[in-house]
């Protein structure tokens, strides 16, 4: 049995290598070994740090930008960004994506997604037809400063019910982060991150509906392989399946795509 | 995608005499089996899981959290013998109930390949006992502890007084680090994981015990996971190992015979561990290994 299997949720893994292209030939060598075709690449925190300056998004972006040129078959780039310099997240979405190779948004932990700072980056990536993936959880433990929650994302998605939105790791405490996007149609929700704990994806699949759940691995934070065992894994349909490894995130890719020209 | 390297004519045998056992127990286990066979790929077999459990997790039911269903499941993915803990142990105060049920229901719905691995908690009156009959009356070839979930650090002189008496019973001690993700616990029920750093020094104090970490390696990791790997006959399994490449990262800073294959299921998809065997590029001695020789090692007759 083969599967067609896209990654929406990697990193540039910078242990890997000495340069991003060697980093990513490196991360796509174990992504071969498990079927994994396609892989969606942003850089992860700076040094540490997920308080980027203006100068460091320029920099983890031009790195991710390098490693997806180098494998233009295999990587579509999202651009990083911290909302707390709106102008310049503007600036660097025209950069990467309306000018450059990439196809997506990316915000991590730098501001709560809820903010009003967060609405002419959406907007803008509404105009490039770009998702935006923003990263999410829910801790017992407590959230970092900057960290947003499931709920923060679904008022920022409700507020712009045009935009495409990936609830990363779906909001990490997953039952509760499902139940947060399951109103908003536009918020698809993000499988990877956590542990492989049994029945996450069939909650996703059941509240969400299959055609709103992707696979992605968090790599590498976690490895491909564990993650994709949520999907390999899970008691739902061969159909509803094959959506989440890969038919969910080529249609929502879709229009940027074809609007750049990639054939796939 | 790339191939794997093929199996050695030992381990095609193998492979065959499963999947044919797999084709007769088809049905017992409802599943994807086209996505069963692919995560298995070639890591089916002769697999020893160190790391299952019985009973329900007490915030969430899971599929296979019944023992036939978990049975069938393992079987039909090439598991040839499974360690299974209680879950009923981490809560109950009526350990020795819990252990009968835990042997009970392993002789009677495990199909073979269940050992019943009981628990003791070394707080509770007379846990002396419950150690007894584990090993005479229930003849659990090991134990599974919960320090973090029974209350007691490794520190405890009643913990190293446990050791000594299941290292003299030639009983195996699986130690639970931890249960899961304390950042997704329910807010009433938040335990803090068990501290490993004591273990070195009880170890040194009691020759014989075999260990295994299972639920270790989230936090465990790099020269403190040698360290306490190197302090006697300890050996970790790879469920909560998740980095790129994790199984070989793994296995180049530790000794190849203290990995072992632990899924964590029914509450971890199996998968998850399975694909992880596939992710790493191993050789064939570590595959085999892993799989199932570092088992036979700790307990000769497994699987």
């Amino acid at each position: 049995m083969e599967y067609e299997i896209w990654d929406n949720h990697t990193h540039l893994v910078l242990t890997l290598g000495e340069t991003p292209e060697a980093c990513l030939k490196e991360s796509l060598k174990f992504a071969d070994r498990l079927g994994i075709s396609r892989v969606c690449l942003f850089s992860g925190n700076w040094k540490g740090r997920y308080d980027l300056t203006p100068d460091e998004m320029r920099a983890s972006n031009d790195m991710v930008w390098r490693a997806v040129k180098a494998y233009p078959d295999r990587a579509f780039g999202y651009a990083h960004l911290n909302p707390k310099h709106t102008l310049a997240c503007l600036d660097e979405m025209n950069r990467c994506i309306r000018d450059g190779p990439m196809v997506g948004v990316k915000l991590i932990a730098a501001e709560h997604c809820n903010r009003p700072t967060l609405d002419p980056i959406v907007e803008l990536a509404m105009k490039l037809k770009a998702p935006v993936l923003q990263h999410t959880w829910l801790k017992i433990t407590g959230n970092l400063t900057d960290e947003s929650t499931p709920m923060e994302l679904a008022e920022l998605a409700a507020r712009h019910p045009g935009a495409t939105f990936i609830c990363g790791h779906a909001g990490g405490d997953w039952e509760q982060g499902i139940r947060a996007v399951r109103p908003h149609p536009n918020i698809y929700a993000d499988l990877c991150g956590g542990d492989p704990a049994a029945g996450f994806t069939e909650m996703a699949v059941r509240e969400l509906g299959p055609e709103r759940v992707l696979y992605g691995s968090d790599v590498n934070a976690r490895s491909y392989a564990s993650q994709l065992g949520k999907v390999l894994g899970a008691d739902i349909s061969e159909s509803h399946r094959r959506l989440v490894l890969a038919g969910n995130i080529k249609r929502l890719l879709k229009p940027i795509l074809d609007a750049k020209g990639i054939k796939i | 995608m790339t191939k794997n390297k093929p199996l050695d004519s030992l381990g095609r045998r193998e492979f065959l005499k499963t999947a044919v056992a797999a084709a007769a127990a088809a049905g017992a286990a409802r599943l994807g089996r086209s996505a069963a066979a692919f995560a298995a790929g070639d890591a089916t077999g002769r697999l020893v899981d160190v790391n299952v459990n019985l009973g329900r997790w007490p915030l969430r039911r899971v599929r296979f959290d019944d023992t036939a269903g978990l049975a069938s499941m393992l079987k039909e993915r090439g598991v040839a013998q499974a360690w299974a803990g209680s879950f009923e142990c981490l809560l109950h105060k009526d350990m020795a109930g819990a252990n009968a049920r835990l042997a009970s229901e392993c002789r009677r719905e495990g199909q073979g390949i269940l050992l019943p691995f009981g628990s003791v908690n070394p707080k509770f009156p007379d846990w002396v006992e419950d150690l007894r009959r584990c090993a005479d009356v229930h003849r659990m070839p090991g134990l599974r502890l919960y320090p973090n979930y029974h209350g007691y650090r490794l520190d405890d002189p009643e913990f190293a007084r446990l050791l000594g008496l299941a290292a003299g019973r030639g009983l195996i001690v699986e130690i639970a680090l931890i249960m899961e993700d304390e950042r997704m616990m329910h807010p009433l029920l938040r335990v803090q994981p068990t501290d490993v750093a004591p273990l070195a020094g009880v170890l040194k104090k009691t020759p014989g015990v075999r260990i295994v970490l299972v639920n270790a390696l989230r936090a465990l990791r790099d020269k403190a996971l040698a360290d306490i790997v190197n302090a006697g006959d300890v050996s970790v399994e790879i469920s909560m190992l998740d980095e790129i490449n994790g199984v070989g990262n793994l296995l180049s800073h530790l000794p190849p015979d203290r990995v072992l294959f632990g899924s964590y299921a029914p509450l971890f998809y199996f998968e998850s561990a399975a694909l992880k065997l596939r992710e790493s590029p191993l050789t064939e001695a570590q595959s085999r290994a892993l799989r199932f020789e570092n088992a036979h090692r700790l307990l000769p007759d497994a699987g």
